[in-house]
């Protein structure tokens, strides 16, 4: 039985990983070829940072990630304010909900109703095209949101509801309680949906695809047209490149969190241990 | 002396429910003044009004002769040690304490003496760099005292401060909390649920219930002159019964007529008569003003509890004498142990000892029994059932 399990477990780690393990060994071929390996090389590497095109897609890449994940972590983190402050119950529920429709809609559906709004705004303004780096950004900041919502209002939820108020007794106004002490006490939720909402934008490419104008492109628009053509091992490395940049911000988003998990851990282990010797 | 804060007149609702129900309170300088009563009774709403934190729908709050309804909390002289401290986790003991004083903008020597004044007071020096996570329960407790301290406001507000300590810890903190408070002359306003807490620190105890006010007074007054059945149950253990004023200082009850020592009421009115458990003489039988039967006894360490029955109505008796279950004996009331007391809306209602379970069992048969009517009812005629439904 125990065998048994191990061998299951690694035939789904298998099932998981082959494909990127088999990217990233390609990514280091000799030869442009897909099926035999001829040699160790990094060709590839050296090629794709000769490219312009590619690099001017990453530079795109990064300053839409880097803009989109500012904006909408401000945004998001001030809407879940907004949010659990409100009163009403079903006020509440209603704009949870609402916030978490760009989750749930498939990407399409997104990208094409964005790409007719832009289209239809800008015609409206006599623009013959609308599309730009500022639509994009428009995009990436409506489906990033919800995630940064959703990491923010459970540390709301979860904060002492009097320290606002203490703040408030000790001296400051409504906002400077907000800035020197709820901001402090929401810093991992708003760390960990910044990074969220930053490797969101990073990696869409459905949404980006439907609202990119064509002086604005990123990677993964640009990797799409390139498969268009033959298939360059370049693509390997560049992919290869992507993957550890976003396993390095997934681990220091879990470390944030474990970091703050543990906190509270120990804060209540603490407790009990009082209450015990009570 | 000089009134600091007058309530006048504060009513409060949530919901449509009322919280306060025309609150009157003046609290005057430099003293400890707690507000007693059970949960919902309205205290802490009271402590939040004062402190900023709730608006009153009707009423003014006046401080030092200013009406301050609409002042914010932060301008407001006045400070709050919440009921689980809402000490800031990201900063340390220091710069906690130091909070109050950084947002006033005092200058940086300043801070450090007097932040460091404050930490001596409450016992804390050499803690300064602590986190406040890592400090017990009583420790946060001081630092939240510092904290609320360090800016010299006029009035110290206090909600539940002792409750999540444990019973020993509590006992200390009362004593220092008393002394702090002597020592920086500062006016106390202190909520508890806990009438010993109440009665062993304040200078002057506000009982409330309901979201009114039911009786303002010393600590003396309140255990020794309740003003209605519900004080007198709160504040320690009562017997309350049913009596008839005869004429000045004679009064009737349990089928006996007793001395005492209050007039002024009318001929024949009928009364509430409290008498404390401890201050009824076990004498024999043939001796006693009033003869009952020992239901039960309990040894409580100091004393004796026991229940006497008498005609049907349970006492309860607190003596340093052994009696025995299913004795007779006889009960001797001096004069000046008996309280008499107005009627009230809370007559009736409590200062009776029969078992509390008893009780329970006894209006749980009775509803079972009704419910039953009811169905039994409702497979008659449907119509029948809807209206005894109405009925109830």
């Amino acid at each position: 039985m125990k065998t048994l399990s191990k061998v299951y477990t690694a035939l789904i780690l298998l099932f998981l990983f082959a494909p990127i393990v088999i990217l990233i060994v390609f990514s280091f071929n000799g030869s442009n070829s897909t099926a035999v390996m001829s040699g160790f090389s990094f060709q590839w590497y050296e090629e794709l940072f000769h490219n312009s095109n590619i690099l001017e897609a990453v530079r795109n890449t990064l300053v839409l990630a880097v803009a989109s994940a500012v904006i909408s972590t401000i945004m998001g983190t001030a809407a879940a304010v907004g949010i659990f402050r409100l009163r009403s119950k079903y006020l509440r529920a209603a704009l949870d909900t609402v916030t978490n429709i760009p989750m749930i809609n498939p990407d399409i559906i997104t990208g094409i109703s964005l790409m007719l709004m832009f289209v239809f705004v800008g015609r409206f303004f006599g623009l013959s095209n609308s599309l730009s780096f500022w639509t994009m950004l428009i995009a990436h900041v409506t489906f990033c949101l919800p995630y940064v919502i959703l990491q923010v209002l459970p540390k709301l939820q979860q904060m002492d509801k009097s320290l606002p108020e203490a703040a408030m007794d000790l001296g400051c106004t409504h906002f400077r309680a907000f800035l020197k002490v709820e901001i402090p006490e929401l810093f991992p939720g708003i760390l960990t949906g910044m990074i969220m909402a930053f490797t969101m934008s990073l990696d869409d490419f459905v949404i980006s695809y439907f609202t990119a104008g064509p002086g604005f492109q990123t990677l993964p628009v640009l990797i799409y047209s390139m498969t268009k053509k033959t298939v360059k091992p370049t693509i390997y490395s560049l992919a290869t490149i992507i993957f550890f940049v976003i396993l390095a911000l997934l681990t220091l988003s879990n470390l944030v969190d474990s970091d703050t998990d543990k906190a509270i851990k120990e804060a209540r282990k603490k407790k009990k241990a009082k209450n015990q010797a009570n | 002396m000089k009134k600091i804060i007058e309530l006048k007149n504060i009513s409060k609702a949530f919901d449509g429910e009322t919280v306060l129900d025309n609150i009157n309170l003046d609290i005057y300088d430099n003293e400890f003044l707690t507000l007693l009563g059970p949960s919902g009774c309205g205290k802490t709403t009271t402590l939040r009004i004062i402190g900023g934190f709730e608006t009153a729908d009707q009423g003014d709050v006046i401080f030092m002769g200013e009406r301050i309804n609409d002042i914010p909390p932060y301008k407001r002289n006045v400070n709050t040690v919440f009921q689980r401290y809402a000490l800031f986790p990201h900063l340390n003991v220091f710069e906690n304490v130091a909070f109050p004083l950084r947002e006033k903008r005092v200058p940086k020597d300043e801070i450090e003496e007097r932040v460091n004044e404050m930490l001596k007071l409450v016992a804390l020096s050499g803690f300064e760099k602590r986190g406040v996570n890592s400090l017990s329960g009583g420790q946060q407790q001081r630092v939240a005292i510092a904290r609320a301290l360090v800016s010299k406001p006029k009035v110290l507000l206090l909600d539940e401060p002792l409750a999540a300590l444990d019973l020993k810890l509590r006992k200390d903190m009362q004593q220092e909390l008393k002394k702090i408070q002597k020592a920086t002359g500062i006016t106390f306003v202190f909520v508890t649920h806990d009438q010993e807490e109440a009665l062993s620190m304040s200078d002057t105890v506000v009982v409330m219930s309901e979201g009114r006010i039911q009786q303002i007074g010393t600590p003396i007054d309140i255990y020794n002159e309740p003003k209605n059945a519900f004080v007198a149950d709160f504040i320690g253990e009562s017997n309350i019964l049913d009596g008839v004023m005869l004429r000045d200082k004679r009064v009737s009850f349990s089928g006996h007529v007793f001395d005492c020592v209050d007039s002024g009421f009318e001929l024949k009115e009928p009364v509430d008569v409290v008498v404390r458990p401890e201050d009824v003489d076990i004498v024999p039988e043939e001796k006693g003003m009033l003869k009952g039967v020992v239901t039960s006894v309990t040894f409580l360490g100091v004393h004796y509890e026991i229940i006497v029955d008498i005609n049907g109505f349970k006492w309860m008796i607190q003596t340093t004498d052994f009696v025995d279950v299913d004795e007779h004996i006889g009960l001797y009331i001096e004069p000046d142990a008996i309280h008499i007391m107005k009627k009230s809306e809370y007559s009736g209602m409590f200062g009776d000892y029969s078992s509390f379970s008893m009780e329970l069992d006894e209006i749980g048969e009775l509803e079972e029994a009704h419910l039953e009517e009811l169905s039994e009812l409702g497979e008659t005629d449907a119509s029948g059932n809807a209206e005894s439904e109405r009925a109830e």
